[in-house]
């Protein structure tokens, strides 16, 4: 098991506990547990409407604005609970990025976007230092070259794939120790999809990733550790080869082979 | 040709005798204001004092007052009612005290208007003792228009899609960060069309004002926010209803009517212009 891998404690990242997930009476996640592996890339795999979606979003708190939503068990962040009462929710979002399915970018040049974090969370003192560290996260997010010289235009005029790096530019500039990527590749070209992905592995140097995915293929040539989800139940967490090669359960192997899904 | 067809054929010429019916009806109005109205209109009856008892000069206080209790209405409405829209479509659960208070303001909507203008009398006239005044009116006035900015600021707010406050929330912003810097800007059009289509609202109400802010025929221009005014919807009123003289009065009226129809048509023509501003720049 992954346990076994991971030698050091401080290699541990985030934890999950027992989560147990509502949505009005619904139970959308049923007692999950896995741990998730500093600079290194976990990937959530399953059918459509398995919970990949729910669960990510519970690792920094984005179902919080949901309403009729219950939570139960713990998720750790640096062996902290972020769901305790005295955490700053705020601070969690920033500390954990997420990027999302559709490119979401603001009607916004394509600098304010970037800078829009900075500046919301204080993080720069004057102008040079906005303009180096917008310059720094686009570079980061492999797109400082395609944008240099249209940083004033619209980012609403960039292609698809381009507002998706955009997206994952803005989430680097406030300096996050973990990303989230919510199917980060699901409306993109397999041109666009592999230029994402490249980008993805270059990131695990600086950062903790975990990326939802209903693209096995992805899974498996983008991830050091894979989760499969099914009806709210981890079926089975492991290495990615480990899971793509012999996986322990037969369910997994039906999925990954596309038995079904 | 077979019955089908027929039925169409039938049913077109109706709908375009119906739609004829409108807009005939419209033409003939505005061809009856602005044929007798515009003998009247000239420079000095747009900036001077009436004279000879309401027979001859001007309607400039009348213009100036309708100004006064609009503009006022609107420095009330305006912030209240944004307020409002935010607090019910970003914060507010959607529990049953919400739904109540949703339904309290759409029926505000349906209060007659002389009834605000009852209760303007006997709260801002009386209770709180400012008068027959530009306060007292414009603040009828803008609980009048309440409902109207409070529906088109919620319809503005919920038209930004909530992939940006989620994209503002996920990078560490506040909820009121999130409302301020993504959600407001976003929404600002909608919101400004709104408070245009209202400021016009207000300016053709007659009874709101009645009891609580205009007069019949004043001498001098007002001097504070407590005086009363004079206003254009009123100043037809009073124009076909007193006085003596009732030949020049008439043509008077019908000037005064098209001041009044052509200030409002002109708002209206602003927030559709707004609007389709905003649209054309609008690309999520």
């Amino acid at each position: 098991m992954v346990e076994k891998t991971i030698e050091n404690k401080n290699d541990i990242k985030m934890q999950v506990k027992n989560l147990n997930f509502y949505y009005e009476k619904n139970q959308v996640l049923k007692n999950i547990n896995l741990i998730i592996k500093s600079n290194a890339i976990t990937a959530i795999i399953g059918p459509s409407g398995c919970g990949k979606t729910t669960f990510i979003r519970t690792l920094n708190r984005m179902n919080d604005i949901i309403l009729g939503i219950k939570i139960e068990g713990d998720i750790l962040f640096n062996h902290k609970n972020i769901y305790d009462d005295d955490i700053d929710v705020v601070e969690i979002r920033r500390k954990i990025g997420m990027v999302f399915q559709k490119s979401n970018p603001f009607p916004k040049s394509i600098f304010e976007n970037i800078a829009y974090g900075l500046k919301i969370n204080n993080l720069t003192v004057n102008k040079g230092e906005l303009r180096e560290r917008v310059e720094v996260a686009l570079r980061d997010a492999a797109l400082w070259e395609e944008v240099k010289d249209r940083l004033n235009t619209s980012a609403l005029d960039l292609s698809g794939g381009q507002q998706q790096r955009l997206c994952i530019a803005r989430a680097l500039a406030v300096q996050p120790k973990v990303i989230l990527f919510d199917e980060p590749c699901s409306a993109l070209d397999p041109f666009a999809t592999a230029k994402i992905e490249e980008l993805i592995q270059e990131l695990k140097e600086k950062y903790t990733i975990v990326i939802v995915t209903h693209n096995m293929q992805q899974a498996a040539r983008a991830s050091d550790y894979t989760a499969f989800l099914m009806l709210g139940e981890l079926v089975e967490f492991d290495i990615t080869e480990k899971i793509f090669t012999n996986p322990s359960q037969k369910i997994t192997e039906d999925y990954i082979t596309g038995r079904f899904g | 040709m077979n019955k089908r067809r027929f039925k169409e054929k039938l049913a077109y010429s109706f709908l375009i005798a119906m739609i004829s019916i409108i807009v005939l009806s419209i033409c003939i109005m505005f061809y009856f204001i602005i044929s007798r109205g515009i003998r009247v209109i000239n420079w000095e009856f747009l900036t001077q004092m009436p004279r000879k008892a309401m027979t001859a000069g001007g309607i400039f206080p009348a213009i100036l007052g309708t100004f006064y209790l609009t503009m006022g209405a609107i420095c009330f409405a305006l912030p209240l009612g944004v307020s409002a829209a935010i607090y019910l479509n970003e914060y507010a659960v959607q529990n049953r005290l919400v739904r109540i208070v949703r339904i309290s303001i759409n029926n505000l909507a349906g209060v007659p208007s002389v009834v605000f203008g009852l209760f303007g009398l006997a709260i801002f006239v009386k209770f709180l003792n400012f008068g027959v005044s530009i306060l007292s009116g414009s603040l009828t006035l803008g609980i009048l228009i309440l409902p109207t900015i409070i529906r088109a600021s919620e319809e503005a707010l919920s038209a930004v899609p909530n992939s940006f406050r989620e994209a503002s929330l996920a990078l560490g912003a506040t909820k009121w960060q999130t409302i301020q810097k993504v959600v407001l800007p976003n929404s600002f059009s909608g919101i400004l069309t709104g408070a245009i289509l209202s400021i016009g609202r207000a300016a053709g109400e007659t009874a709101p004002i009645l009891f609580t802010a205009v007069t019949f025929y004043s001498m001098r221009l007002p001097k504070s926010i407590f005086s009363e005014v004079q206003a254009l919807p009123y100043h037809i009123y009073a124009l076909m209803t007193e006085g003596t003289h009732p030949e020049s009065q008439v043509a008077i009226a019908y000037g005064t009517a098209l001041v009044l129809v052509l200030l409002v048509l002109g708002l209206n023509l602003i927030a559709v212009i707004l609007r389709n501003q905003f649209r054309r720049s609008k690309k999520w």
